[in-house]
């Protein structure tokens, strides 16, 4: 079994109000200095060692993320 | 020939009864489909109505795209079959790749419930040929991740082929690209768009009875279609 993580994140040019909701909650929580937030998803998966890293990226693109608005990112954090 | 639209419901799915009425009042023989099922029992075409499909998780419409019926649904589409979606059967058809962009959460967070002016773009698509050129229309509005996405080349195709079927009128209620509601596949048979003309059936129960028309418009392209 390996551990893979996905990281899925919406794509820089697409409105994050989400993000901006929590940015703009920070001052008034009393926490000064952070410019921005963008805020996205965080998948861990265990998955068996047939499963290759095109298999990851299918599970990623074609599920886990939507192309049109997001971003991935696939990681093997442990063998 | 009698005409069957098929309406279907996916766990979560709240506007399947009141999409299965405004068939029946456009005088069409409304059939249930199930989200297990991947027999479409005949029907000529389909809507995806409004909900929260399988509770909304991943993200509005992700896990709906691949219910066996929507499988069913996607053959039969790109054979020609019309489909309309509504609210969370739009974004079920763009997760589906049958219209492009994406639906994403509402530029102020707010979940925005509310009677709207459209201006209805295309009047030749299956679904809006009832409709005068220009025409506007009141539907309610009822949705979280309602404000439509794409890229700028996308919007520009479709502005360029008259894609856009449906544009907010009177204020963007979230944030949607261009003011789009709505929007057609390039043959004009498939449409999604956010807002609900299935409420919008009689003046009795829903703002107005603009959205009649669309089921009026479907029966009329069923109607003309070679059997």
């Amino acid at each position: 079994m390996a551990k893979v993580v996905v990281d899925v994140m919406p794509k820089p040019e697409i409105l994050d109000p989400q993000g901006q909701a929590v940015a703009r909650a920070l001052p008034r929580l009393g926490f000064d200095g952070v410019a921005d937030v963008r805020q996205g998803k965080h998948f861990e998966l265990e998955v068996d060692d047939s499963v290759d890293d095109a298999t990851l990226a299918k599970i990623a693109e074609g599920f886990l993320s939507n192309p049109v608005i997001e971003d991935f990112v696939v990681r093997r954090v442990s063998e | 020939m009698t005409a069957k639209v098929g309406v279907i419901t996916f766990p979560g799915t709240l506007d399947d009864v009141d999409a299965a009425r405004a068939v029946r009042y456009a005088d069409v023989e409304a059939v249930s489909l199930w989200h297990g099922d991947h027999d479409l029992s005949g029907v000529d075409a389909v809507v995806v109505p409004g909900g929260f499909s399988y509770g909304d998780y991943l993200r509005a419409g992700a896990i709906a795209r691949f219910a066996p019926v929507m499988g069913s649904v996607i053959d039969a589409a790109r054979k020609g079959m019309p489909v309309l979606g509504i609210c969370n059967g739009f974004q079920v058809l763009c997760e589906a790749g049958l219209l492009p962009g994406a639906l994403v959460r509402n530029h102020k967070l707010h979940f925005v419930c509310r009677d709207q002016w459209l201006r209805v773009e295309n009047t030749q698509t299956a679904w809006t040929t009832r409709y005068e050129p220009g025409a506007e229309i009141l539907v309610p509005v009822k949705n979280g991740e309602g404000a439509y996405m794409a890229d700028e080349p996308t919007l520009d195709a479709l502005d360029g082929e008259g894609r856009v079927v449906f544009r907010y009128v009177g204020g963007n209620p979230n944030g949607s690209r261009r003011d789009i509601a709505g929007i057609s596949d390039p043959t004009g048979r498939i449409v999604g768009l956010m807002p609900h003309p299935e409420h919008a059936i009689d003046a009795l129960t829903g703002p107005s009875d603009d959205g009649l028309g669309m089921f009026l418009s479907a029966l009329d392209a069923l109607q003309g279609a070679p059997a």
